[in-house]
Order: structure tokens, then sequence, then C-alpha cells
């Protein structure tokens, strides 16, 4: 896998990231509709995520929860807005209450998900777009809550480099 | 470098757009770290004051030479009280700070508040590289162990 680029544009609130992968495009698409295999890669390690729904169909909508290490479960939604298998998907993602329902006061971000044929596999594109300032500091965060702990099961991973 | 990845951030502030982050680099993984010791007041305070234009244009000025708060005025259509309101906001989100330099008032940027700020940027961006790398690892291994 390469990380190809990642662009953070503060005038349109979006970021960017591009990745190829060495699979082709309806592999990579599975790994987002199955939510078995979804969950193995939307949390960190530490903060794995549960889907109790991934209705992915355009107007379907998931529920997911996040486990953190001290027991903690933030929630979080999904709302399929577009679906082109295996080359597109438009989806919705804001935070829940603890009933699991969407929360209400906090726009969903907006997820724009390609997906290329390349030669040597597959080119996915994931814009996340905010839509003002105020929504993405409330969903920063619960990003700086995933980031922080990605930044703590990286040290395992990342300790030589780092710390050279 | 300890303040490329704020440096890196403010030109997306004063410009507009883009920058590309490589992954891995420690560079990055050091002010993740970094980027831990902020609250959640001060997160708040940090993104109102960088919410408004004007404030992250006077940022921005502050940043490419130090300020009197008159000289930022000059630049504005606004009054100076009102420059000066805008300034106490960064101030208060530790994004400037002013020293009393004879009857001037004169603003610096506090680089590393900057740093953070940049960092809690850097933090979803690098949300994204990590879950393309479990997608990645995924692939490679579908059945999982």
């Amino acid at each position: 896998m390469t990380v190809i680029a990642t662009t953070k544009d503060v005038e349109n609130l979006t970021v960017t990231l591009v990745a190829e992968f060495d699979a082709t495009p309806d592999r990579v698409w599975d790994v987002w509709e199955d939510p078995r295999k979804l969950e193995r890669w939307w949390g960190p390690p530490t903060f794995p995520a549960t889907f109790t729904r991934h209705d992915f169909v355009v107007g379907g909508e998931s529920r997911y929860f996040m486990t953190g290490p001290a027991g903690e479960t933030p929630r979080g939604w999904w709302r399929i807005d577009a679906i082109e298998k295996p080359r597109r998907l438009d989806f919705a993602n804001g935070l829940a209450g603890d009933d699991g329902e969407p929360a209400p006061g906090v726009e969903p971000m907006a997820g724009y998900v390609t997906f290329e044929a390349t030669d040597r596999g597959t080119r996915m594109t994931a814009v996340t777009r905010f839509i003002d300032t105020a929504q993405m500091k409330a969903m920063l965060d619960m990003g700086m809550q995933e980031g922080m702990t990605q930044a703590i099961g990286q040290i395992d991973a990342l300790l030589t480099p780092a710390s050279v | 470098m300890p303040n490329f990845g704020s440096i890196t951030w403010l030109c997306h502030v004063q410009f507009g757009r883009v920058t590309c982050a490589q992954w891995p680099t420690p560079l990055i993984y050091n002010h993740m770290v970094v980027d831990i010791s902020l609250s959640e007041d001060e997160i708040d305070r940090i993104f109102g004051a960088l919410a408004d234009s004007t404030r992250r244009d006077i940022l921005g000025h502050a940043i490419r030479h130090e300020q009197s708060v008159s000289a930022l005025a000059c630049q504005y259509a606004m009054s100076f009280a009102a420059v000066q309101k805008h300034v106490a906001v960064l101030e208060r989100a530790t994004l400037v700070t002013k020293e009393r330099r004879g009857r001037e008032q004169i603003v610096h940027a506090n680089r590393a508040t900057l740093g953070k700020a940049g960092t809690l940027l850097d933090a979803y961006e690098q949300l994204w590289i990590q879950r393309a790398k479990r997608i990645a690892d995924i692939l490679a291994n579908p059945k999982g162990e």
C-alpha cells in the first residue's frame, strides 16, 4: 500500500487522502461494504469500531460505536448518499448520542470516496468535507481522540525510525 | 526543525490550500505526542479564534513580522478598537502574545500554540493514513487472524 498524498484545504474545509492498494476495486470496495471487514479498519487498534447496523444501499444508515481502553464507547452513524459499486461512495458521518441515534445540533461531515482501477490495483481517494469551522472543531474533538489513540498504537510500529 | 508542521499549516491559512504529508515521518509522529497536552478549552479557544477571517489575516501578518496594533489597524477598514478586540481574542487563544514597547503594543505570533493547532488538523489526516494502512493489511490477510 502506498499513501500517495494527503491534502488539507482550509478554504474548502476538506481533508483528502489518496492511497493505492495492490487489489482490485471489487476487493477494496468489499472492506467498506462488509461490516466485519469495515470494523477491522475504521477504528484504531486500541479503539475498535463495532457496527451494529450497516445498510449499504443509497439512503441506508449505519450505527457504530467504538470501544476505548477505559471502556468508553463513543457512538457514530453513517447515511449512504450515493453508491456506484465499485467506483464511488458518498456518505455522511455524524456523532451519535448515548442511545446510538444521531446527536442533535451537530451536522455530519461528508465523505466522498472514489475507487479507480490502475495497473497495480486500485487508487482510492477519500475526501472528507466539513460544513463549517464549528463543525470541523466538533468532529476534530472526536478525531483527536482517535488520533491520539493511534499515536499511542503507533509507538510499537514506528519506534525505530521515530526515536533515532 | 520542530516547527515545520505549524509553518506548513499556516501557509494554508494564508493562501487557502494544499500541503502534502509523507508517512511515516518521525516529525509528524513527534508532533502527535506534543499535541496531547491541549485541553478541550484550549482547543475551543484556538478554533474559535481561527474561525474569523480577519483574525486569520492578523495572525498571518504577525507570523511574517511582529506588528504593532496600530500598524495592524491601518490595514483594515475597521476601528483601532475593533482590531484590538481581534488581537485580544488571538491572545486569549495564546496564538499571539503582546508586548509593550514605549507607546506601542507589539504583537508576536506564538509558535508553540501554532504548532499545536497545526497538529490538530494533522491528527485528522493521520486518522485516514492509518485507516488506509489497515485496509491494506485486510487486503493482504482477508480472513483476519
